[in-house]
């Protein structure tokens, strides 16, 4: 297991996460695609041996093959994700002509009645201090 | 002759490479029907087999030895929810096309959606967990197409979220999945509970948190169910309420695997608590929303509390309760989502604002949502008493008072708001008032109708059929506890 491939996972998993939590959607797909590279790599270091391709015939130590399929697996899912996630950033670009992620309209409903009853509580409550 | 058990999975994805060539609507209608026709044969004749002698069916794909292959196992739980998610996906299908909505007119419904039906199947039957992930994954982005497919703003404001959260969740279940490979060297899972059982404890928390996590995401338990209320109201009413019923089921049958199989009666206080708040929370949210879609989807949240608080009890009698308001969950959540549907065909909305007098103008209408509601809400004589009476029983057996005390709570906060529905929507005069003159919701919409009252009747079948069923989840329980039968089943196959 090599040193430098596993402070490389780091980095990429500290660079992702702080990509997908921008409200940008650019950025959140480019940590999308940061984020999966990580996991991929992450699981190439901790899951095979390094050693010869494994190919029938060869000699020597054999890297094993198991994490390997997987890890091609999960790099196109890893791609079919990101593509989705830019033609979703391409649609919400061309519907709101902004690259950012809207807040929901009755979330923000139902806070700003809490908003409401919190202010209403404050009065009553300054009114029995002043009584 | 154990082949019948991959075509629930085959059948529907050949469907849909197909219809990506036939792109005429008429052409898609027949063949969706066709392969969930196939799926659903194939589906109910392996569940009534393992009902009659209870042995684990195992199919290796294309014939790979040991865990090169693609294993496919169905076991009693696992052949049960195929089945049923088969009966409902099948049943939403015939509603979707009586919706006449735009998404459906799409060349690209019919395929996704043969996909998504594809995925479910898959994912309750797969037999390693990174098969377990491609079949998460096959769902997952076959059902971020069916939110976004209409492309209004309402609905990419909401994808985003979803699919951003549900990228996460997939990164996190792959990583986890990573970690356990290269603990344990294998991914199938009847070689990991020995491998797993190995392992010193610190490193065996750490894997059993990130599974928990992934799937916690998946089945949106407390803390992590945000992203649920946000984005199932956006997508048209067919499609949510495949999500409803089936998707954050897939959760919760993987977080049984992991509690029962992976990782046995490990982290039960923490899985309880989980089960507690989140049933409490999402009733609360619940009641403090306006709009039927928004309090429904609240509700899911609320109701895959009691499974997982059934589940964290742990023990046969329990974990056969999880399993009964699984199976009686599905069909519940499902009509209700589609009753809604057809309210806001009917009047542009489903808000307790807008409409009112729904049961005068329709009686047939109340009664397909007041049936499921006083289930969910858990009144007898309806499936839902019955589901929550075996969860709290299995509590009170287990001595877990607070848990207890928040069901009963819960059950009656529910029924508070599915009241509220009851009042501002059925109750009270016809309004807007010139709707009044025209009689009938329903007659327009005879296929909506019938598909809803055909997944009631299921519901009631389940509480007319109780007796056996709950029989049954004992059996799969007693089953899902049996690990070695299981990894002998799947090693000897």
């Amino acid at each position: 297991m090599s040193p430098s491939l596993l402070v490389l996972v780091g980095v990429l998993f500290a660079v992702g996460t702080y990509l997908l939590m921008e409200r940008s959607l650019t950025r959140v797909a480019l940590g999308v695609g940061v984020l999966a590279n990580g996991v991929n790599v992450l699981i190439v270091v901790a899951g095979s041996t390094p050693g010869e391709a494994p190919i029938v015939g060869r000699e020597g130590t054999l890297a094993d093959p198991l994490p390997q399929a997987l890890v091609l697996t999960a790099i196109v899912i890893g791609f079919a994700l990101l593509s989705f996630v830019l033609a979703l950033a391409w649609r919400n670009w061309t519907i709101t002509n902004n690259d950012e992620v809207e807040d929901d309209l009755e979330d923000r409903m139902v806070a700003r009645r809490a908003d409401r009853t919190e202010k209403r509580g404050d009065e009553r409550h300054r009114e029995d201090v002043q009584q | 002759m154990n082949g019948l058990l991959s075509l629930p999975v085959l059948g529907p994805l050949i469907a849909a490479a197909v219809m990506l060539v036939a792109r005429r609507l008429g052409a898609q209608r027949v063949l969706s029907f066709l392969a969930l026709g196939i799926s659903l044969l194939a589906s109910a004749t392996t569940f009534v087999r393992i009902w009659d002698d209870g042995v684990i069916r195992v199919v290796r794909m294309s014939g790979w030895p040991g865990s090169f292959a693609i294993t496919l196992v169905a076991d009693r739980l696992s052949s049960a929810m195929v089945l049923i998610a088969t009966i409902v996906v099948t049943v939403v299908l015939a509603y979707a096309i009586g919706q006449r909505a735009p998404d459906e007119r799409s060349s690209f419904y019919h395929p996704v959606y043969m996909v998504m039906a594809a995925g479910i199947s898959q994912a309750f039957l797969a037999g390693d967990l990174f098969n377990l992930f491609v079949a998460f994954e096959i769902l997952l982005m076959a059902s971020y197409v069916l939110l976004t497919l209409e492309g209004t703003d309402e609905q990419v404001r909401a994808g985003i979220t979803y699919v951003v959260l549900n990228i996460l969740e997939s990164m996190i279940l792959l990583m986890a999945i990573g970690l356990v490979f290269a603990a344990t060297g294998t991914v199938s899972m009847a070689e990991l509970p020995e491998r797993l059982a190995a392992l010193p404890d610190g490193v065996r928390m750490g894997l059993h948190l990130l599974l928990l996590v992934a799937f916690g995401i998946k089945a949106a338990v407390f803390p992590l169910f945000f992203w649920l209320p946000d984005s199932y109201p956006t997508a048209p009413s067919s499609v949510s309420a495949v999500f409803a019923g089936l998707l954050t089921k897939v959760g919760v049958y993987c977080l049984i695997r992991t509690q029962t199989l992976l990782f046995p009666g490990e982290l039960r206080e923490v899985v309880v608590a989980i089960g507690a708040a989140t049933m409490l929370i999402g009733v609360l949210g619940a009641i403090s929303h306006r709009d039927m879609k928004r309090i429904l989807s609240f509700h899911i949240v609320s109701q895959i509390g009691y499974m997982v608080f059934g589940l964290g009890i742990g023990g046969a009698a329990a974990i056969a309760a999880t399993i009964f308001y699984l199976i009686h969950h599905i069909p519940v959540k499902t009509s209700l989502f589609l009753v809604e549907g057809i309210v806001a065909r009917d009047s542009g909305s489903s808000s307790g604002d807008v409409v009112s007098g729904l049961a005068r103008r329709s009686p047939m209408l109340g009664i397909l949502f007041l049936i499921p509601a006083l289930s969910l809400a858990g009144l007898p004589p309806f499936s839902g008493f019955l589901a929550k009476f075996a969860v709290v029983r299995a509590g009170v057996v287990d001595a877990q008072w607070v848990g207890v005390t928040v069901a009963l709570a819960v059950s009656l906060l529910t029924l508070v708001s599915m009241v509220k529905i009851w009042v501002g929507a059925f109750w009270g005069q016809v309004e807007p008032v010139e709707r009044a003159s025209t009689i009938g919701v329903l007659r327009h919409q005879r296929t909506m109708g019938i598909s809803t009252s055909v997944i009631v009747a299921l519901s009631l079948a389940i509480a007319l059929a109780a007796g056996p069923l709950y029989e049954y989840a004992m059996s799969a329980a007693t089953q899902l506890l049996d690990i070695a039968g299981y990894v002998g089943a799947v090693r000897s196959s």
